[in-house]
This record gives structure tokens, C-alpha cells and sequence, in this order.
């Protein structure tokens, strides 16, 4: 089982946070920092596994994340999942992000948390791998913003001419924040069919 | 009015959405809280408005704040809002909220039940699917019971999307409702050979997450697992499978043999890493299991280490990681094979990663044997030294600790260089462990005897330089060994070469600034010690020096006399006097050593950590019995101010007091006991105990015997290095003499195959340094062997284990949507069975109890908000009404409150009855006998509804919404006497044909959506021993009625039933008829033809049949108001008709109900002996009865607007007593 789903940034700020257990927002304020405490002080050349000192659950629970310039992925899990299967799924989740938002960087992320997290649904369910398949999820994924657009209709087009009226006003476009794209090298390990 | 709707959508348009929010946020980073908690009014505003498109884009953006950790729980009410919305963008975006902040404390969950079984339904595949992921992350106790049987439909829908989400989600189903388990299991296991890669991978999962907490249910599944194996493609479920096998491996030795050789396959064959390194994993863990068994597997060891060594010398640190892992199971039963690789292990210590040197330490935990002990602490004490980062460092102290002590100090030869090592450590800064090495120290110098005058030496050098640990105060957790060096000095002083001295350091003013419980310790060996020095002067008749050893302590001793510590005070002042009073005899010249030492005399020994528990309680002995009758608390709070003023009729309280409290004493003692016997904490009085109080003796205490030379000494502070080299020393010395003295007799030894091989020097050859007595632990007599101290009663996972082979039994069913959901086995009752702790269950009934309150207020301001919407919801619907009346109820006793409440969660989806009976045409097939027993429930829902009725003519008659009491009537039912008997059995399901093959018994039901629509319901029994398959349901239509087929099949082809049946099974299909007139009762032919396979022959059969559809099947049980229903009547539009049936012989509780369940009716009103009902048909047609009773004559007067479906259904009635 996954545990957790936790992706911030660097400085620790949050991006996305799936618990797939109960906790109180404070509690996952704490696990967060604590994550972020642990992972981030380590070296780039070192395993991408972490035990003890959490807060979820017991002795049982791994880390498993992956540094993508300037965000953390990790997911949090117990003994049943294979490490280097999730550190694939982990691979499999970014790229289908970078398919999904074309060269996806942290703005997409920090603007786009809904749809990170409908993504995220189509590959995990309450703590589950529900499919590994990227264009399997891509498709999914699709198809329902696809839905979206349609019933959004001629109704949505005033929203979205507004919403991008707003987008050229304000100062602060993506282009003025200087932020790398994930760059994503396939790791060794193959993929899942 | 039209502009200010054109207006409205317009500033909708300029209404804050996340990305506003998000920009927002960022452009304010000093001022962040504020501007959030702006934007958190702007977001309560948005709420409040009707527009559903608002709300939405509120709930967005407190998700995205739910995040930054806001709680956003206030608004669970409008997430539930937005879940319920027609379009798919907002109920996405509200099913998203919820999965992120409900949980099973959110008490609007309840209202989402109606919400999810219609959007489960939904035609719409990805309505369903974030349906589904959204339950997955909130599902509760009540949604999985309530929604187990819808769930299970999806489990075959014909998207494989849906599929596959529905089997997912069934873990976690089990998990909240383990009742489901059995019944879907069949089904979940067919998923197993789904076509759909996706539902296979995801039907995996489930099996292998539920298999890894129970294994030996699961070991029927191997065969199938075995073949996925070969077959599977798929890594991701091979990964999955072979883990699963590792689990299951253990229980079943010969499925390990069988594995080893595909997997040896799959790790020379595959090229993706993680499954080579999880079929590593399984190997070992089979090998493990084989290890007692076959011992010649030592090829695929070696094949295992091999590639193990593989993966640790790789550059990348992940596979580094994971082969020291995996090599620590190895290690487990196959050490040697392992300490081959020690230098690789080693060389990981030094690695960067802190991951991989925690994994190497574990490893060398396995590793150390007699001969390298040494040499491996000495390697980690450089590394002790080198480390930085306290954490690290503390690691690697507690596994020093650990490697050393296991088994008994098994390894260690020497253990003055265990002692000089604990001594070293007491060196390090900082260190959190000082109690760890404490207590190692206390261990070692009261279990070896041998060792004592050594170790006293070196503590009294360790007190001498007490201020070396104490000059820090960030040294604090070190000190601790100080208080393991004072009781040492002075329990084994008599070791000591100069006792006045370490008493000296122990009274130094500086010991005051230590902390409490170690200046008492050091106080009390104070004494000891001047026992010890008084008898040692007394020999030497050199009363002067005596004395002055007293004058220090008198000197001394007030600085503890005066410390805040309790303790310490104490100690000091009874010594203190003591000492004076010795003084004195002092100087009349009288002999007091003897008499003070005797004051210490006997002799400590180590006792198991356990010991306490384990002591037998003696006959007689009753620990529940009250010493003295406690005063119950509200009367004590009353008493004691008259007391204090007054003392006139203490007789009379305290009579009373006996009087009130003999009861309540009683039920308080059994719910103690109760909760004694579920405390795994608590002794038990075992029948056997005996009484065995004489103490044992020191000469019971079992020793350990080790062979002997002489100890070595070493003067000054010690240094562990220097023992090393002796030891090597004397091992060297030790085995020229062995192989001079017995070459001959070794070798024939070895010649006799007594070890196979042995490295250069056997762990045998190294004898101990020391002649110890390991002094091992005492128990008390008559203990019992118990070592089921550590299993969590908790957990969860314990209720899933289940017996899966076991046929289904009736009471199993899963619960279906009904008209009155199931009460009566109530799933409190239910779970204890399932061992899943009461209390918490209770605990939740008693936290919804207080909610209810809250959650009323809610409910009536979401009311009133819709009301004025006009806008009909489902959510609104399912509101119980009858809280208040419930609550007052529920106060009787607990087990009431456990089960009304529960039953009010379930009443949720009563007033949605209608609903129930829609069941989307392609998820015809349903588990086989649900809605039978659905059926039963529902009759007994019925009855508890009309001793409710009664009950409540009884008091007033303000309330009339009898579906909402479904919750109520159950309490009624457990708590309060009713003199009504129970129902007889009743089914609905009537045999629609058989033969020597099959049976089949149907159902037949109105759907309320669609109003030309009836859903038969047909269940299957194969009662042959022979396999049934490609059956096919074929019904000849008529002009009125039309069995629904697949577009584009013909109108006289058969459906094919989407199951198959093995010998005994059952199982049940759905199929739906398209009706036209619904006035009159109609019969339908047709034919089931199926194949019987046998394991010679298969055989075509078939068995005709005729399908009856009554008037009564069009019928649908709906609630009706007797405010309506009393409108109804005066309408005028209904025509009547009477009926009388004579000699119905059966209490008229019992003919409602028969009526109700067999007729689909429900009754509006009850008195006494007349009742009013009402049913409606699917075509809207309001259908009334008035039905009186006496004198077992039934008078029934009915109205309808169509009368030929109200003469056809009274015939029916009719029929129905006629037939009893």
C-alpha cells in the first residue's frame, strides 16, 4: 500500500500532498516539513530509500523518492510495494505530467493542483496502483478533461477569454520566475509494459 | 430580473478562481495568513450563493488551501453539495475535496451514500470512476456495508475502467466491512483471469495486499498465482505475484520447491532490475522455508549471494541499498554464506549514504561470531568516533550494544573488554543512550560473577572522574552511567582496593548538582560503603580511622538532607542518623561493623523483564472483589460538605448508599471483568495456579555454565585495544598448545564428518578468556509460556481472516438496496464476531450520538436552503427525522445506542427506496442470494415499523414519517419488550422451474426510473455434481411484455447468463423486461438451454419455463405522508373496491406485513386493528388500502385510479391468504 503522495518543492513548499490515510491538517503540515527535513539533506548520488523517524505509520513504512530539479516526489509506503517498482511508478507519474502539461515545470504544478491530482487518480486509488500503462492514463486523463471542455461549452469560452485577459495583466508570468524544466533522464531500470 | 441574472454570470467571470488564488498567494509573501484568511470570507460569501458553478470554484480553492493546512471540514457540507451536481467538472472538483479532507469522523458522509449509488450507476463511465476514487479515500463502516453489493456489480460492468477501479476499491471495502469479504471473493477471484490486463493487475493487488495479512487462507489460490506467472507479461503484476508467493512460501514448503525453478529462470532471463531483485527475494524467502527440510540447496544460495553481491558492488546506491536487505534475510538462516561477503559489508560502513550504513550495521548484527567480534566493534568504535550528526552516532551505539549482548553475551570471550568498551563509550558526547549503557554495565557486573572485581575497579576510576561526564550539562543522558557506577561500587564493595576513597567521590559537594534519582543511588551506596570500610578498620583495631570515616559522612550527608528531592532527602536523613548513632557507639569502644553490614547483607539477583506478569495468581486470591465498597461519586460530591459541618445521620447515608449501589456495583464489576478479559495487559487467573509463595532460594537460580581460564588484569583506565592485542595473544598461544596437545584427536574428529568445513580456525577453537557464570534471569514458579504478548488487537487486517473456502451461508449475504436497509443484524453484532474491538465501535456510536445535534442543525438549515431553491435532492431526502426521538431512546442502556445508530446511518438510504430497485441494464448479474436475503430483512424492518407505529399512536401523533424511524424501531426492537411475536420467515422468490440440473427461483420487481421497465431477478442453483456453463435465457416475448437484449441482437435470440456454475454454487442474474400495460397480470414462456460438463462429457440441456408477472410486481413500495395520503383520498379521482378474506388466523402485525413485503405496500398509518397503506405502481398509478381487522375477518377497502390493476391486485392479495 502507498501510504502517501507528497511533492513540494525545494524550500519544502507543498505541490501536492495525498495522504491516503487520516490525518489532521496539522499532522500533515508536521509530516510534510518532516519529509522534506529528511529528504532534502540528502546528497544527489546517494539511494533513493529512507527509513524511521516518521510520523505515518510504524517501522513498516519506506520512503521512496526521486529529485527532478527543482521538486521532490515521495511516496511513502509499506513493505508490500517493491521499491524499485515505485521508483519506476514515480518515473511514470512525471512523465506522464511532462505528456500531460507539455515540458511540465513546477508552475504548472503550483497552478494546476486539481489536475495533478486528476492525473494522479487515474494511476493510484486510495493507496492503490491502479495502472502503471502511461498512455493508458494519458488517455483517460483526456477523455475526461476532454468531457470538461464540452460541458463547459460556449458557456465557458467568456471564462476562459477572462482568464487569459488575467494571465497577460499580471507581472508575474512564468517567464520571470526562473524555473527549469523537470528534466527527466530515463533511468536505467526499464519500464513497466 | 433577466439583467441581474446576465449580471450575475458576468461577475462570475471576474470571481477569484485557484489560479487567482494561487497568484494571489504568491504576490503576498509577507502577509500570507491575512491574505488567505480574506480569501477564506470571499470563499464563505461564494458558498452562500445558489450558483452551483460559484460553489465549485469555491470548494477548488479550499482544496488547494485544505493543502497548505487549512481546515476546510466547515465547508463539508457544500463539498457534499457540489459532489451531488449534474456536471461532471463540479463533481469531480467535489468528490476531490472530499477524498481530501472527509474521513470517518465527517458526519455529512452519511448523506453522500444516496449521492454515490447514483453516481456508481451513472451511464456516464467517469461519473463512476471519480465515484470510486473519491469513496476510495473516504469510505467509512456504513458506505462500505451500504454500497458493498453495488460495488460488487461494477466488479463485472462491461468498461474495464470501471472494472478495474471496482475491484481496487474492494480492499477497502473488506477492510471497513469484512462481512463482504466472503460473498465477493468469488468474484474478485474471477477478475483474476479478467481479459483486461488492467482488472488482472488490479484484482493482483487486492488478493496480494489481503493475502500478506492472512497467507494460509490464500494457499488455495497458488495453482492460479502460479499460472499468471508463467503466463503474466505484465512486470508490474509479476512483481506483485512473487512477492505474494514469498508470503505464502512459509506455510506451504512444496510450493517453494516448485518455485525455485521458475524463478531461477526469471532471474537469469529478465533485464528490468526490480524484478530480478523481487524474484531474489523469493528465492531466499523459499530456501528460508526449505532450510529445515532439504539442506542441499546451497546452489541457489550461492546463486542468490552471488547476485546479491552483484547488485551491492553496483555504483548505483538504490540496487546497493536493496542487496544489503535482502541480505540480511539470507543472514537469518544461512549466516555463512553471508560472512563470506564480510569485507564488502564492511567496506559499506564507510559509504556517504546513511540509508545503506544503517542497512550494513544490520547486517553485521547477524554476522559477529566468537572470532570477530572484536575486531568488528573495534571497526565501529573508529566509526563511532568519525560519525557526525548525533543520530548516526546513537545508531551506531545502540548496535554496538546490541551486536555484543545478543544471545546472552554468546560472543563475547572477554569481558573485561566488553566492560573497557562501555567505558569508552561513556566518552562520547552528547549521546541520548546513557541509560542504555547504564544498564549493560549493571547487567554484566551482577550477571558475571567474575567479572565483579574488574568492573568495580573501573567504575570506581569512572566516579573518581565523575566531573569529566558531568562538566557539560549537554551531557546529560550520559550521567545516567553514574548511577550504574555508584551501585556497582557499592554493591560489590567489598571488591574495592580503597573503599574510603570512592566514598570520598561519592560525597564530593559537586554529586548535588546531578539529578535526583542518581544522587539517592549514590546516598544509599554512601552507606554501603562505610559498611564496608567500618569492617575492614574494625579488624585492625584502628578505631581512629573508623571514626573519622563516620565524621565524614556526618560532615557530608546534610548537603543531601537538604536536596528538593524526595528521595535523596530521605535517604540522606535516615542515614544520617544512623551514622550519628554509630558515632556514638564509636566512642564507647562497642563493635558495630557486623550489624551494619548486615544492614546490606543478601544478594541481588537479575530478574526477567516479564517475571512480574507472569506470576500465577494463588487460589482464593479474587482481584475483582472490592477491599473496601467504594461511595459511588455523585453521592460522595453531596456528602462531604454536610460532613465537615455536620455528623447527624451518618446512619442513614451510609445505608443508603449500600442500598443504591448494589446494582449498579454489580453491572460495574461484570463490564470490569468484560474489559479485564479483552485487556491483553491484564493477568488471568488460571484454574490451575497452585499456591507456590516460599521464595526460591539463590541456589535455584539456574546457571549457565562457560569454561574457564584465569582473568586478566589490566591496571589504570582501560583501553578495549589493548585486550584486543592480548587476546590475540592468548588465542594464538592457545591454539599452538591445542595443536601439539590433540593434532591426533582433532583429526580424527574431522575424520568422523563432525563439520563439514571450517574455516582456518573454528568458532569452537577460541575459548572464553574468563571462567564465567552468566547468571540468567529469574521467573517466578508456575509461570506460564506466553508469547502472544505482542499482537495488536487493533489491527485491522485481523478481522479479514477469514475462512475463504467455506461455502457461502444465507446470513452472509451482502446487504442490497432496499426499501428499509438492514437493522436487525445489526453490524455491531456482527463485527464482534469478527473480533474487531467493541469499544471503538461503541466509542464512534457514542461520538455520533453527540453529533447528532450539530449534524441536526445542519440538516435543517440545508432545508430550509433548498426549499428555496425548489430544487429537489436526494440528499435532502434521507434526513432522519426522528433524532430526537431516537436519542431518548438510546439513553436506556449502551447497547441500544450501538445499534440505533448505526441503524440511523443506514437510514439514510431508506427514503432513496425507490431508488433501490433501478439497476442499470448491463449489470444484470447480482451475487447469487442477496436479495433474498434482503427480503428477510426487510420483513423484519417491517414488523419493528409497525411496533413502532404502534408505540407512537401510544404517545402522540405528531409524527408520521415512518421511513426515517427505520433507525428508531431498532432500538425499540433490542430495548424495550414488545408482545407482538416474531414474523415467520417470508420470501419473495418463487420457483420459477427445475430439473435434476438446475433451479431456478425468481423475483420480480418495478423500476421506478423508468416507468415501462420490470427487473426479473432469477437465481441459479446447480444442484448436479457436474459444471454448468454457456447457459442461455431465452423468454418469447408477447405484444405487452420484451425481454431487453443487447442492441443488435435479434428479438428472438437468448441472453447468455454471465456466470458459470460449479457443482452446488449458486449465483444470480438480472434480467429487464420492457412492459406496456401494467393493468393486467400476464405469463411469459421460455427456456434456459445450458451445457453440463462433466469430466468425460459435456451435454446440452434445456428446461422451460413460464414467467408470471402479477399486477403486484408493477407495484413499488413508496413512502407516503398521511397528510398526502389523506388528499389523496378526498381527491375524488380513485375509484373503490372492497375485499373480505374470512378466517385469516394471524396477528395483524403479521398480515401488514405480509401485505407490505408480498404486495409492496407500506403503511401509512396504524390503529390498533386498521391500518392504512399505500403503494403506487410504475406508471404513477396511487394505489390505497384501508385494511381492518376482527375477529379474523379482514376487511380491505381499496382505491385506485386504474381499476383493473386494483381488482387484479386484490386477487392477488386474496391469493396470497388463501394460500396460508
Amino acid at each position: 500500500m502507498i501510504k502517501a503522495i507528497l511533492i513540494f518543492n525545494n524550500h519544502g513548499k507543498p505541490r501536492l500532498s495525498k495522504f491516503y490515510e487520516h490525518y489532521t491538517e496539522d499532522t500533515e503540515q508536521q509530516i510534510i516539513r518532516e519529509t522534506f527535513h529528511l529528504v532534502s539533506k540528502r546528497d544527489e548520488n546517494v539511494c533513493n530509500f529512507l527509513e524511521g523517524g516518521l510520523l505515518i505509520g510504524g517501522s513498516d513504512n519506506k520512503l521512496i523518492y526521486r529529485h527532478y530539479a527543482t521538486l521532490y516526489f515521495v511516496f511513502c509506503v509499506d513493505s508490500s510495494e517493491s521499491e524499485l517498482g515505485i521508483l519506476d511508478l514515480i518515473q511514470v507519474f512525471v512523465e506522464t505530467l511532462d505528456k500531460c502539461f507539455e515540458n511540465v515545470c513546477e508552475l504548472d504544478l503550483i497552478f494546476h493542483m486539481d489536475k495533478v491530482h486528476n492525473i494522479l487518480a487515474e494511476m493510484v486509488m486510495g493507496g492503490m496502483v491502479l495502472e502503471t500503462n502511461m498512455s493508458e492514463i494519458i488517455t483517460q486523463a483526456e477523455a475526461q478533461s476532454k468531457m470538461e471542455k464540452s460541458e463547459a461549452g460556449i458557456a465557458g469560452a467568456p471564462a476562459r477569454a477572462v482568464s487569459a485577459v488575467k494571465n497577460m495583466n499580471l507581472p508575474e508570468m512564468p517567464k520571470n520566475i526562473n524555473i527549469g524544466d523537470i528534466s527527466i533522464k530515463v533511468p536505467n531500470l526499464p519500464s513497466f509494459k | 430580473m433577466a439583467l441581474k441574472i446576465v449580471k450575475g454570470s458576468i461577475d462570475r467571470m471576474f470571481d477569484k478562481n485557484l489560479q487567482d488564488l494561487v497568484r494571489g498567494i504568491r504576490n503576498h509573501k509577507e502577509d500570507e495568513a491575512k491574505y488567505i484568511s480574506t480569501c477564506i470570507d470571499e470563499i464563505k460569501q461564494e458558498l452562500k450563493q445558489d450558483n452551483i458553478a460559484v460553489k465549485a470554484n469555491a470548494v477548488c480553492k479550499l482544496t488547494y488551501l485544505q493543502m497548505l493546512g487549512y481546515d476546510v471540514s466547515w465547508a463539508a457540507f457544500n463539498i457534499v453539495e457540489v459532489m451531488s451536481s449534474s456536471k461532471f467538472t463540479y463533481k469531480r472538483i467535489g468528490y476531490l475535496a472530499a477524498s481530501q479532507c472527509f474521513h470517518e469522523g465527517t458526519d455529512v458522509i452519511m448523506l453522500t451514500t444516496n449521492q454515490i449509488r447514483k453516481d456508481l450507476s451513472s451511464p456516464n463511465q467517469y461519473d463512476t470512476g471519480v465515484a470510486l476514487t473519491g469513496l476510495s479515500c473516504f469510505v467509512t463502516p456504513d458506505l462500505a456495508r451500504d454500497l458493498a453489493n453495488d460495488i460488487m456489480t461494477l466488479m463485472s460492468h462491461t468498461k474495464p475502467y470501471i472494472r478495474k477501479k471496482a475491484v481496487l476499491i474492494m480492499y477497502k471495502v473488506f477492510l471497513k466491512y469484512p462481512e463482504s469479504l466472503r460473498p465477493a471473493f468469488p468474484r474478485l477471484k474471477e477478475k483474476l483471469e479478467d481479459p483486461d490486463p488492467g482488472v488482472q493487475s488490479a484484482a493482483v493487488n487486492v488478493i496480494c495486499e489481503l493475502a500478506r495479512r492472512n497467507p494460509k487462507n490464500y494457499l488455495s489460490l497458488a495453482p492460479l498465482f502460479f499460472k499468471l506467472m508463467t503466463s503474466s507479461t505484465n512486470n508490474w503484476v509479476l512483481i506483485k505475484i512473487i512477492k505474494l508467493f514469498g508470503a505464502l512460501t512459509p506455510l506451504e514448503p512444496r510450493l517453494g520447491k516448485k518455485l525455485i525453478e521458475p524463478l531461477t529462470n526469471l532471474i537469469h532471463s529478465t533485464s528490468a532490475m526490480s524484478l530480478l531483485y523481487e524474484c531474489v527475494n523469493t528465492v531466499i524467502a523459499v530456501l528460508i522455508s526449505l532450510s529445515s527440510g532439504m539442506p542441499n540447496h546451497s546452489a541457489s544460495i550461492q546463486l542468490c549471494v552471488q547476485k546479491l553481491r552483484i547488485l551491492i558492488e553496483d555504483s548505483d546506491q538504490n540496487l546497493k541499498y536493496l542487496g544489503l536487505l535482502a541480505m540480511s534475510k539470507i543472514l537469518k538462516t544461512h549466516p555463512k554464506s553471508v560472512q563470506s561477503h564480510k569485507d564488502l559489508i564492511l567496506q559499506c560502513l564507510d559509504d556517504k549514504d546513511e540509508s545503506i550504513r544503517l542497512r550494513a550495521l544490520d547486517l553485521l548484527y547477524g554476522m559477529v561470531s566468537k572470532k570477530n567480534l572484536m575486531e568488528i566493534v573495534k571497526k565501529l568504535m573508529l566509526h563511532v568516533d568519525k560519525a557526525e550528526g548525533t543520530t548516526y552516532r546513537d545508531e551506531l551505539l545502540t548496535k554496538i550494544i546490541d551486536i555484543c549482548s545478543q544471545s546472552n553475551y554468546q560472543y563475547i570471550t572477554n569481558f573485561e573488554w566488553y566492560i573497557s568498551i562501555l567505558v569508552e563509550l561513556t566518552r562520547l558526547e552528547g549521546t541520548r543512550h546513557g541509560h542504555l549503557i547504564a544498564s549493560q554495565m549493571l547487567d554484566v557486573a551482577i550477571r558475571v560473577k567474575a567479572i565483579r572485581a574488574f568492573a568495580v575497579a573501573q567504575m570506581a576510576t569512572l566516579l573518581d572522574n565523575a566531573h569529566l561526564l558531568t562538566g557539560n550539562t549537554q551531557r546529560n543522558g550520559i550521567c545516567e552511567v553514574l548511577y550504574a557506577a555508584a551501585w556497582i561500587c557499592g554493591e560489590f564493595a567489598e571488591h574495592l582496593e580503597d573503599p574510603m576513597l570512592t566514598l570520598e567521590a561519592m560525597l564530593r559537594p559537586k554529586v548535588a548538582t546531578l539529578p535526583g534519582h542518581i544522587q539517592a543511588v549514590y546516598v544509599q551506596n554512601a552507606a554501603k560503603l562505610f559498611a564496608t570500610v567500618l569492617q575492614k578498620h574494625e579488624g585492625e583495631t584502628d578505631s581512629q580511622a573508623a571514626q573519622e570515616t563516620s565524621q565524614l559522612l556526618i560532615d557530608r550527608l546534610p548537603l543531601f538532607v537538604q536536596s528538593a528531592n524526595l528521595e535523596v532527602q530521605e535517604r540522606a536523613s535516615c542515614i544520617l542518623q544512623l551514622v550519628k548513632y554509630i558515632q556514638k557507639l564509636q566512642q564507647k569502644n562497642v563493635e558495630v561493623a557486623e550489624e551494619v553490614t548486615a544492614l546490606f547483607a543478601g544478594e541481588l539477583n537479575p530478574v526477567a523483564p516479564k517475571a512480574q506478569k507472569k506470576v500465577p495468581i494463588p487460589e482464593g486470591l479474587d482481584l475483582d472483589a472490592w477491599i473496601n465498597e467504594p461511595p459511588s461519586e455523585s453521592e460522595s460530591e453531596d456528602e462531604k460538605p454536610k460532613a465537615v459541618f455536620a455528623k447527624e445521620e451518618p446512619k442513614h447515608s451510609r445505608s443508603r448508599h449500600t442500598e443504591v449501589d448494589e446494582k449498579e456495583l454489580a453491572r460495574r464489576r461484570e463490564a470490569r471483568k468484560q474489559e479485564q478479559a479483552n485487556n491483553p495487559f491484564y493477568i488471568k487467573a488460571s484454574p490451575s495456579s497452585q499456591k507456590v509463595y516460599d521464595a526460591p532460594g539463590v541456589e535455584h537460580i539456574p546457571v549457565v555454565q562457560i569454561d574457564l581460564s584465569v582473568p586478566l588484569k589490566v591496571p589504570g583506565m582501560p583501553m578495549s585495544d589493548q585486550y584486543v592485542k592480548l587476546e590475540e595473544e592468548r588465542r594464538q598461544k592457545e591454539k599452538a598448545d591445542k595443536k601439539k596437545k590433540e593434532k591426533k584427536k582433532k583429526r580424527e574428529k574431522r575424520g568422523k564428518g563432525r563439520k563439514g568445513d571450517s574455516g582456518p580456525e573454528s568458532e569452537e577453537d577460541i575459548t572464553p578468556a574468563h571462567h564465567v557464570d552468566i547468571v540468567t534471569e529469574e521467573m517466578p514458579e508456575n509461570a506460564l509460556p506466553s508469547d502472544d504478548d505482542d499482537k495488536d488487537p487493533n489491527d485491522p487486517h485481523k478481522a479479514l481472516d477469514i475462512d475463504l473456502d467455506k461455502p457461502l451461508a444465507d446470513s452472509e449475504k451482502l446487504p442490497v438496496r432496499t426499501h428499509r436497509p438492514e437493522v436487525l443484524k445489526s453490524p455491531a453484532e456482527d463485527r464482534d464476531d469478527n473480533t474487531i474491538p467493541q469499544e471503538t465501535k461503541k466509542k464512534s456510536s457514542k461520538d455520533k450520538k453527540e453529533k447528532k445535534k450539530d449534524k441536526e442543525k445542519d440538516r435543517k438549515r440545508s432545508k430550509e436552503d433548498k426549499k428555496k431553491k425548489k430544487k429537489h435532492k436526494d440528499v435532502e431526502e434521507e434526513l432522519p427525522e426522528s433524532l430526537p426521538e431516537e436519542v431518548v431512546q438510546s439513553e436506556e442502556t449502551k447497547e441500544v445506542v450501538t445499534v440505533s445508530s448505526s441503524a440511523a446511518a443506514a437510514t439514510v438510504d431508506s427514503s432513496s427506496a425507490a431508488a433501490a430497485e433501478s439497476e442499470p441494464e448491463e449489470l444484470k448479474d447480482t451475487e447469487p442470494d442477496d436479495t433474498k436475503s434482503s427480503k428477510h430483512k426487510k420483513k423484519k424492518q417491517k414488523k419493528e415499523k409497525e411496533e413502532k407505529e404502534k408505540k407512537k399512536k401510544k404517545r402522540h401523533h405528531h409524527h408520521h414519517h415512518h421511513h426515517s424511524d427505520a433507525g428508531a424501531e431498532d432500538s425499540v426492537q433490542n430495548g424495550t419488550v414488545e408482545d407482538e411475536e416474531p414474523l415467520p420467515p417470508m420470501s419473495n422468490y418463487s420457483l420459477l422451474a427445475e430439473n435434476s440440473y438446475i433451479k431456478m427461483v425468481c423475483d420480480i420487481q418495478g423500476n421506478h426510473q423508468d416507468e415501462s421497465k420490470v427487473v426479473v431477478s432469477v437465481i441459479f442453483e446447480n444442484k448436479s455434481d457436474s459444471f454448468l456453463k454457456s447457459m442461455e435465457f431465452n423468454v418469447l416475448d408477447s405484444l405487452n411484455s420484451k425481454l431487453q437484449r443487447p442492441d443488435g441482437a435479434g428479438p428472438h435470440d437468448g441472453l447468455t447468463v454471465p456466470f458459470q456454475l460449479p457443482p452446488g454454487v449458486s449465483n444470480e442474474a438480472r434480467f429487464v423486461f420492457s412492459v406496456q400495460s401494467i393493468v393486467m397480470p400476464q405469463k411469459l414462456k421460455g427456456t434456459l438451454t445450458f451445457i453440463v460438463k462433466t469430466d468425460e462429457s459435456s451435454t446440452h440441456e434445456k428446461l422451460d419455463f413460464k414467467l408470471h408477472f402479477t399486477c403486484t410486481s408493477y407495484l413499488i413500495t413508496t413512502p407516503c405522508y398521511s397528510d398526502a395520503y389523506a388528499k389523496l383520498l378526498e381527491s375524488g379521482d380513485l375509484k373503490g373496491s372492497s375485499l373480505r378474506l374470512e378466517g385469516v388466523n394471524m396477528p395483524f402485525h403479521h398480515l401488514l406485513a405480509r401485505i407490505c413485503f408480498h404486495h409492496h405496500f407500506s403503511v401509512v398509518e396504524r390503529i390498533d386493528s386498521c391500518a392504512s397503506m399505500y403503494s403506487r405502481s410504475i406508471q404513477g398509478h396511487h394505489v390505497c388500502l384501508l385494511v381492518k381487522s376482527s375477529d379474523q375477518t379482514v376487511s380491505i377497502d381499496a382505491k385506485c385510479d386504474e381499476p383493473s390493476l386494483l381488482g387484479n391486485v386484490l386477487d392477488e392479495i386474496k391469493q396470497t391468504f388463501s394460500k396460508c
